[in-house]
């Protein structure tokens, strides 16, 4: 089982992950990508690009510990997860979650809930920098929250 | 000035780090709590930092693990406060 997070402000290469996650074991029967990308427009606004910080430390540790969680419930062989951090612009990629296992139906789940946790507990937070010259701190949504509660009855 | 292992690291991000115009500080305080805490920073701002503060949303971690206002905290432990995450 291998698990690799990386919080870094250089693009990463979603072929290269990808190979290098199959490459963990000859048990991989599905792999499952999920890239999150920058939109020029939130919340009715164009936006001109982002800045992402993070708690260096923390942020490694809750994405160790959904991992964890994930392989435990869903069978995880190996996962990777990239989450960009400083300036991204629209069509940028932002974060990276790769993850095996045996069957497809527990690879579809596994990203899923990796993702619903991330957005809800690693510690990232979103500035926009929107076309007019203003910048603002994105709002966590109440849909991301909501989006947990699929997951609290196994 | 006070060195690592008597005083508590507090650090500030995103939001709050800027309505607070700061990013972190070194405090000498006893074993307290979280809530303790807080009104220590707010006394040692003044007040200034007293809104920000005491915004019903913050989240605080604890050597990077996310506690509640009456965890304890003592002399060389790493405290966090942060508005919601917004990632992914």
């Amino acid at each position: 089982m291998s698990f690799e997070v990386r919080v870094q402000e250089a693009d990463f290469d979603v072929g290269e992950l990808s190979r290098s996650l199959l490459a963990n074991s000859d048990h991989i029967g599905a792999m499952v990508h999920f890239i999150g990308t920058m939109r020029s427009t939130n919340e009715g606004s164009d936006v001109r690009a982002m800045t992402l910080e993070h708690y260096p430390g923390m942020t490694e540790r809750c994405i160790e510990e959904i991992l964890e969680q994930a392989r435990q419930r869903f069978g995880l062989i190996a996962a990777t997860v990239v989450h960009r951090v400083g300036e991204i612009l629209p069509q940028q990629q932002i974060v990276f979650v790769g993850v095996c296992t045996s069957h497809r139906h527990s690879a579809f789940q596994a990203c899923d809930f990796i993702m619903d946790y991330l957005k809800s507990q690693a510690t990232f937070w979103k500035k926009e920098l929107l076309a007019d010259g203003s910048s603002r701190w994105v709002d966590a949504r109440h849909s991301d929250a909501e989006a947990l509660e699929r997951w609290s009855t196994p | 000035m006070a060195s690592r292992g008597q005083s508590v690291k507090v650090l500030f991000f995103a939001k709050l780090r800027e309505q607070l115009g700061s990013s972190g500080l070194e405090l000498d305080i006893p074993a307290c709590t979280v809530a303790e805490l807080k009104q220590a920073l707010i006394t040692h701002s003044q007040g200034a930092w007293r809104e920000a503060l005491e915004q019903d949303n913050l989240i605080c971690a604890v050597n990077q693990g996310v506690a509640h206002d009456q965890r304890q905290v003592e002399p060389g432990d790493e405290v966090a406060f942060f508005p919601p995450v917004t990632g992914g």
